[in-house]
């Protein structure tokens, strides 16, 4: 079976389409970022999380009902099976903890507690403060190692798929208003070191390709025939990748399941962007003011 | 000279299984497993100045000694208790069932007051000896009480000079019973009976055996996890992998064919070499280092795409089948290492600057990213050339 036999696809062609498709991507995401927001967990926010098995079955509005009583109605319900619920609230202290787990034990004849997410203010903070160090690092660190790597110009095109790619991941948390966990940010992390990879694949192969080109030829044709001498190992890499983590995200259970879907996101448009973006932007570049070498 | 220590490379990689599969099984028990799959408490403590007891150095070290006290009584195995910092104190109970009453236990003062009419404190818990539970006539579960030579004194005047009235018992300033003294105490022994549950009766003889804390405690952080939920999610990420796995597998070889089969071999190493590592390190598998491991699955496998891959457009330019297969694996290997370098970049971040489960998740990455890059391009080139001239690829 042979999925990607030699192809003769012309990316080039269709770059405009790809710049728009882009440029929306990361107006969309980065809008959603800032108007909706990121649905911080209580890894980043702070607060309690409480996962609750019940001795019978409950609807949501019942469950709110009660919370009501405890004067914390507007908190965020969370429904795994009618007779299970993870309830978010703000910081609860100790014994108002033990009350309403008693409260519910009361009302609905059993509330075993399965799950307790408690952070207070000043750990939430050291874990953002974390998660920003995490993240400027892994971005220089790829920064550096892309500067060695690479030449300035492909470095560059690179380097803005990159923040494309990750923006996108954070648009799609944020459209979707899944929790913005430390596993989130895990995801986005591994997306930043994986996906840098398929550019570095497909730049690599246009200066080798550069190096014996035929003087008739075209950047643009250089470029094409580029990607798609190297278009089976992007798709297959990517699609290895995905396979076990499709798998993650449909039997590995709720709590993985968002971190399975940020990094199916990453590794899609991270695919897409290498394929049809970062060498694009490359072309555009060197056609307005042609590079010497 | 590669071909001809080829039987030598091919006894390694035997070597290895062989080393592997006496590490890793039997599987039951040899991976330790991280509180949220094991179930237990991660509970983070802090010591806050109060007016009375501002937070010194000695108060912090006796709040350290007074937890592991009263952690001992609660019967928990392996626990791990240990300062953080300045101020803070970490508290890792493994296989905890009822962590509420864990966390109540180890964050309560408990400073144990007795006072007369007038609120002044006469004797406080510091001169208890002992705290036992025991049952009234009616069966109702009371805490008796034992004081040490001093505290024996003290008790006897106050109960001599309160005879008729009531002695509060307080407990962080909360009135837990109101016994009126019947006649002079001069044994040093005294019963609280304040309407309690066992389990409320057993925590505060516990409490009290234990010790109160010099300073106040609070808890900032506390992540449990109950048993059976633990064991859902190790149930869960092991089907994923599994199923995960199962598909790489079936992908490699419909595929790439016969050489797709040597990728599930040089796979099937990995993760066999995988857990060696990762029991030989004495890593701590946690539900995010579950989804780290089935990220590597996937990604150990882009090593052979990328030189299979190669080694067709080699033979597709018109090499000879030996001298693609050379070339593939040389030409493919520093994609393979920039490929995996960058990844490398953002697993070692999260396994040094993460904390907890997430740790775990750095971990399994950086394991696998590694573990990967041998059995991808070393093990799965032994395999290639063993068996180079009976296969073909289509190309």
């Amino acid at each position: 079976m042979e999925f990607i036999r030699a192809t003769h696809i012309n990316f080039m062609g269709v770059r405009k389409v790809a710049y728009v498709l882009s440029l929306v991507l990361v107006a969309v995401s980065l809008g959603s970022i800032f108007f909706r927001g990121l649905n911080y967990g209580v890894d980043f926010a702070g607060g309690t999380l409480l996962q609750f098995r019940f001795g019978r079955e409950v609807t949501t509005e019942e469950l709110r009902s009660i919370l009501g009583t405890f004067g914390l109605a507007k908190s965020v319900i969370q429904r795994f099976s009618p007779n299970e619920a993870v309830i978010r609230t703000t910081k609860l202290s100790q014994e108002d903890q033990s009350r309403l787990s008693a409260l519910l034990e009361e009302r609905l004849g059993s509330a075993e507690l399965l799950r307790i997410e408690d952070v207070g203010p000043a750990v939430g903070a050291d874990l953002r403060r974390m998660g920003i160090i995490a993240l400027l690092v892994a971005i220089g660190g790829i920064l550096v190692y892309v500067a060695f790597r690479f030449e300035f110009r492909p470095a560059v095109t690179s380097i803005l798929a990159l923040a494309h790619d990750g923006l996108t991941v954070l648009g799609v948390v944020s459209l979707l208003q899944r929790e913005f966990t430390i596993p989130i940010l895990a995801a986005v992390l591994t997306i930043l070191g994986y996906s840098i990879n398929d550019s570095i694949v497909v730049m690599d192969r246009i200066r080798e390709n550069l190096l014996g080109k035929k003087r008739s030829e075209e950047l643009e044709e250089i470029v094409n025939r580029s990607i798609n001498e190297v278009l089976s190992r992007t798709i297959n890499t990517a699609l290895t990748t995905a396979l076990p983590v499709f798998s993650l995200f449909f039997l590995g259970g709720k709590m993985l399941q968002d971190f399975a879907l940020a990094i199916l996101v990453g590794l899609a448009v991270g695919t897409y962007s290498s394929i049809f973006v970062v060498s694009a932007l490359w072309v555009d570049w060197e056609k307005r003011s042609p590079h010497r070498r | 000279m590669r071909r001809r220590l080829l039987p030598w490379r091919f006894l390694v990689v035997l070597g290895l299984v062989a080393l592997s599969v006496f590490v890793v099984f039997p599987v039951r028990g040899r991976i330790r497993l991280g509180l949220d799959l094991r179930g237990g408490s991660h509970i983070l403590l802090e010591c806050v100045d109060t007016p009375e007891a501002p937070v010194d150095e000695d108060a912090v070290r006796r709040v350290v000694e007074i937890i592991r006290n009263r952690i001992d009584q609660l019967g928990v195995a392996e626990p791990v208790i240990a300062r953080q910092g300045e101020r803070r104190v970490l508290v890792q109970l493994p296989g905890v069932t009822d962590p509420q009453r864990a966390v109540e236990i180890i964050g309560k003062t408990a400073l144990l007051e007795f006072k007369d009419e007038r609120g002044e404190t006469v004797l406080t818990g510091a001169h208890l000896k002992n705290a036992q539970v025991q049952f009234d006539r009616l069966g109702r579960p009371v805490v008796a009480i034992s004081f040490d030579s001093e505290g024996a004194k003290l008790f006897a005047q106050a109960t001599t000079a309160n005879v008729g009235r009531p002695l509060g018992i307080y407990l962080d300033g909360k009135l837990i019973s109101n016994p009126v003294v019947q006649e002079p105490i001069l044994g040093g022994e005294a019963q609280i009976t304040g309407r309690f549950t066992l389990e409320e009766a057993q925590n505060l003889a516990i409490l009290l055996r234990a010790g109160a804390l010099p300073v106040k405690v609070e808890v900032i952080e506390n992540r449990s996890v109950e048993p059976t939920l633990g064991r859902d999610s190790v149930n869960a990420g092991l089907r994923a992998a599994v199923i995960g796995v199962i598909l790489v597998l079936a992908f490699m070889v419909l595929y790439y064919g016969s050489f797709g089969l040597l990728a599930d071999l040089a796979l099937l190493c990995f993760i066999l070499f995988f857990f060696a590592l990762f029991i030989g390190l004495r890593a701590t598998l946690t539900l995010p280092g579950i989804a780290g491991f089935v990220l590597t699955v996937g990604m150990a496998v882009d090593a052979n795409v990328l030189i299979f891959e190669r080694i067709k457009e080699e033979y597709r330019s018109g090499k000879t089948w030996r001298a693609s297969i050379d070339a593939g694996f040389q030409k493919a290997f520093r994609t393979i290492l920039d490929a995996n370098v960058t990844t490398l970049i953002a697993a070692v971040l999260l396994f040094s600057l993460g904390s907890g489960p997430i740790k775990g998740f750095g971990v399994t990455l950086s394991l696998g990213i590694l573990c990967s890059m041998f059995t991808g391009v070393w093990v799965s080139r032994v395999f290639v050339d063993l068996f180079a001239d009976r296969l073909k690829m289509r190309v």
